[in-house]
């Protein structure tokens, strides 16, 4: 039985990787560190990560040369120049010693064999013999977007392996893990964290977790999407709605959706990108690899949103293989080998057999794009701190750091977690030792009864109102069909119709399960709303955003527009307000002038000001809200003597 | 991506178990509900349907509906399986369903797993023995790709409960680790990273809640959805721990 009132150091909101990895570091820094999971943490969705971790170690033939400053620039072009480079940077630097550190941890990597390997390299067969001086090192596969192979990998496990890791580290620690708990509001009085309100999943009831620093790392709002995303039925964004509804802390670039290539058809379970970069191929109806046409340098291993876009163009063309739950394309790796297969892409050969019934050794596998990654979230500064709110703190999906800016590329997101776990949770540890222990005020009590009475007037609401399956089934096909792959106004203004009507039957909703306990639907029914607003900002962000950038593609205004559309979306949502209210900010410093990617389309619209100047107004937005730019190392304490702990605006 | 369609369309019939211990009117029996079968529906299907047209009330637990995370343990017409990756074409018109025995019932099929997997982590201090800390400027130790794939081998548990649910010692003594933690303790003694000795392994594995504590049923290894070899882990910590010489030197 929980009490009602329990106080931490650090309260991190959100069990997987990311959440995990901050936990570990602030832990090791000697607080008392409480981690909130909706799910026991081994279940998080960071373990369903399959094909690698992007770091930039060079260690075999197709990597030589590599290093962090490489990796960087990939990043930044594959956010299509809608990154902030300064975190790219952090980001790039960052991550050899974080994937490093897994070895230490325990992760099994796959290592370097010596001698003759046999690769696929864009459709050719290639004999490649790896040095002995390289032997038993981290070994890299190819991703999309990238100019080196660069994702280290263990089999097609990696993000289970690494979650595994890391959770051990988490156990060695003695970190209280409360699982199946869900944050449901944070306790905030406009200017400050103070923790967060939780409902117990067991039991249905409330009780407060009050800390010096407050976490959110609870993932992605795929679910959004409804059943059109590779996501887990716990991805529904729910850190992001709480921090929504302090009405103060803004979310970032919520428009931005990532859309992976080869979801499996049609139950939309992930084929890692792995395949690819292992020598998979895209085909079309007539079994013709569309992509040699339409990207001739990058083949099948363009950044996903490009590769997403011709994939749904084809279907468009008619070129995809119909069936009665709509077209598909194929993903052919029969060529790699059972032996290839059946070791470094062991996860997938799994799941052809499991959920798809078919031996991909021998068959094709049916593919088609589905809502992946959120690259939108918290907005947050270089050091996790939420912009407007001090003590609360958000890293990984849940958060918009931003260093994937409009599109990120495959295995950036993976080793973000560890990458961002490490530096956060630093800046975690430094922000509790300095502030004093927070005290349960009234704040907490009013927060507690709030979160009460939601659950009272669900339960309490009787009539012939719709049902919340219902209404999250409409959410989802909307998001799909209007906020997909191709956007336009007409059909964005009518998402964002149909959204607020969604929002209005939301309130007149009727639970038909009254039963006391945890009961499913009201858990649900609890997060509806929050993930009404959630789909509201996109589809707003994305009516607004005239241009095309990265996955966010509006065909009735195609090109990139660097001279007005060079900027980063936030959104607050006011409380009380019908809508949401969004402004602009400079996507930060930049050290790579906006220019082609290296593959997509090469036609934009072109800055007007020369980098220097956007760096002026940049420097001079930061100054403006305290946020001031850093080129120090990490681990600088100078900083925080310059006011950017407070991170407000 | 055929084959299936073809059928003729069947009438399910679900017996599930329910109980909600919130709730002092509940009382534990079995509820039954028809569903029709659609072309390749796995249980998560069928399941979250029910719950959406039928009884909205019903606890079970999915995450990832791929066979990933473990959350969706349950007894299948009396065998303990992963339901995201079950089909309904694989099994008879009759679907029984009942929660995961051994762990602690939240409700109908929702079963508490983290604790007990929390709990056999810190008895089997699952974690990397490691005598010096991560040096942020070394490159990595090496390691040679066949030993890095024999501990992916066994790192691939998903702790989902199902070779404990199998398991005859696990069902009558609470303390014995089972097959999952079994397979953890092999996973740690096989990495040359964790420089725990044999004397310490002994400490952890060496009685009748660890390897000798376990008859031979090898329920385990027909239940893991994961197909691990767990008759592979058992006889290798037996090998260990009964204080081989010549077997002992794998890490040397």
């Amino acid at each position: 039985m929980m009490p009602r009132l329990v106080s931490a150091d650090v309260l991190v909101i959100g069990g997987g990787l990311a959440g995990e990895r901050c936990a570990v570091e602030a832990s090791a820094a000697g607080h008392e560190v409480l981690i909130l999971s909706i799910v026991p943490p081994r279940r998080s969705h960071s373990c369903a990560a399959q094909g690698g971790m992007q770091a930039a170690l060079g260690n075999c033939v197709k990597a030589e040369g590599d290093n962090p400053e490489l990796h960087f620039l990939d990043t930044v072009r594959g956010s299509d120049w809608g990154a902030d480079q300064e975190v790219a940077r952090i980001f790039a630097d960052g991550a050899p010693i974080a994937v490093r550190e897994l070895a230490h941890f325990g992760v099994p990597w796959t290592r370097v064999r010596a001698g003759i390997n046999r690769y696929f390299v864009r459709g050719e067969r290639l004999d490649v013999e790896e040095s002995q001086d390289n032997d038993g090192l981290i070994m890299h596969r190819d991703f999309g977007g990238t100019a080196k192979w660069r994702a280290c990998y263990a089999a097609a496990g990696t993000g289970h392996a690494a979650l595994y890791a890391i959770d051990s580290e988490v156990v060695r620690l003695g970190i209280t893990v409360l699982d199946r708990t869900e944050a449901v509001a944070l306790i905030h009085d406009g200017e400050k964290c103070s923790g967060a309100v939780v409902r117990c999943l067991r039991t249905g009831k409330h009780f407060a977790v009050v800390a010096r620093a407050t976490v959110v790392a609870t993932g992605g709002y795929g679910r959004i999407y409804g059943q059109y995303t590779t996501n887990a039925t716990i991805n529904e964004g729910g850190g992001a709605a709480i921090a929504l509804d302090t009405g103060i802390v803004p979310l970032g670039n919520m428009e931005a959706v990532q859309f992976h290539p080869t979801a499996l058809a049609p139950s939309g379970i992930l084929i890692t990108e792995g395949c690819r970069g292992d020598g998979g191929y895209l085909l079309d109806r007539n079994l013709h690899r569309f992509m040699v046409d339409a990207e001739p340098e990058k083949q099948e291993l363009a950044s996903r949103d490009v590769v997403s876009r011709h994939m749904a163009q084809c279907m468009r063309d008619g070129r995809g293989v119909e069936t009665t739950s709509g077209p598909h394309l194929w993903l052919d790796v029969r060529h790699l080998g059972e032996a290839h297969l059946a070791t470094k892409l062991r996860e997938v050969y799994d799941i052809c057999r499991d959920f798809a019934g078919l031996d991909p050794v021998r068959e094709l596998i049916p593919v088609r794009p589905m809502q992946h990654y959120s690259m939108g979230g918290i907005r947050v500064n270089k050091d996790g701190q939420a912009y407007g709110m001090s003590g609360l703190f958000a890293v990984g999906e849940a958060a918009c750091w931003d260093m994937h800016g409009f599109n990120r590329l495959g295995g950036n997101s993976l080793a973000e977690t560890i990458v961002a776990g490490r530096v956060v949770g630093a800046r975690v540890a430094e922000y509790a030792a300095r502030v004093k222990p927070q005290t349960a005020g009234s704040l907490v009590f009013e927060a507690l009864e709030a979160a009460e009475l939601r659950v009272h007037n669900w339960l309490s609401r009787t009539g012939s109102g719709p049902g919340v399956f219902e209404i999250r089934d409409a959410m989802g096909e909307t998001m799909m069909s209007k906020i997909g792959i191709f956007r336009d106004g007409s059909e964005l203004a009518e998402a964002v119709a149909t959204l607020k009507h969604l929002m209005t039957s939301c309130d007149s909703a009727v639970l038909r399960c009254k039963a006391p306990g945890a009961n499913p639907e009201l858990t649900f029914a609890l997060r509806l709303k929050g993930m009404l607003r959630l789909a509201t900002t996109v589809a707003m962000g994305a009516l607004a955003r005239t241009e095309s950038r990265g996955a966010h593609y509006r065909t009735d205004f195609p090109l990139r527009d660097d001279r007005n559309w060079l900027n980063r979306t936030l959104v607050r949502w006011q409380p009380g307000a019908d809508e949401p209210s969004f402004s602009y900010e400079p996507t930060g410093l930049m050290e790579l002038a906006p220019g082609h990617r290296g593959y997509g389309s090469d036609e934009r619209i072109a800055m007007q000001c020369t980098v220097d100047t956007y760096n002026e107004s940049v420097l001079a937005e930061l100054t403006r809200h305290g946020r001031l730019a850093t080129k120090e190392k990490l681990g600088s304490r100078g900083r925080y003597r310059t006011g950017i702990a407070g991170g407000g605006s | 991506m055929t084959g299936e369609a073809t059928r003729t369309p069947r009438s399910l019939r679900f017996e599930i178990f329910r109980f909600n211990p919130e709730d002092p009117a509940s009382r534990p029996h079995t509820q039954t509900f028809e569903l029709d079968e659609l072309p390749y529906m796995s249980l998560y299907t069928a399941l979250t349907q029910i719950r959406e047209t039928q009884d909205p009330g019903l606890q079970f637990d999915f995450s990832c509906r791929s066979a990933i995370c473990g959350s969706c343990g349950m007894i299948v017409n009396g065998r303990p399986a992963l339901a995201c990756r079950t089909l309904t074409s694989d099994l008879p018109d009759t679907i029984r369903l009942y929660p995961l025995p051994v762990f602690k019932l939240i409700g109908d099929l929702s079963v508490d797993t983290g604790t007990w997997f929390r709990q056999m982590a810190e008895r089997t201090e699952s974690w990397i023995h490691a005598r010096l800390p991560f040096d942020p400027n070394a490159q990595e130790a090496r390691m040679s790709d066949d030993l890095a794939q024999a501990i992916y081998e066994g790192d691939r548990c998903i702790e989902c409960g199902c070779c404990i649910a199998a398991c005859g010692i696990a069902n009558v003594n609470p303390a014995f680790l089972g097959a999952a933690g079994l397979n953890r303790v092999a996973r740690f003694m096989l990495d040359p990273r964790d420089e725990r000795s044999d004397a310490d392994w002994f400490e952890v594995v060496a009685s009748d809640e660890g390897v000798f504590g376990c008859v031979g049923m090898m329920a385990c290894e027909d239940v893991c959805p994961k197909e691990l070899p767990l008759l592979e882990v058992h006889a290798y910590l037996r090998r260990r721990m009964l204080g081989s010489k010549l077997l002992r030197d794998d890490k040397e």
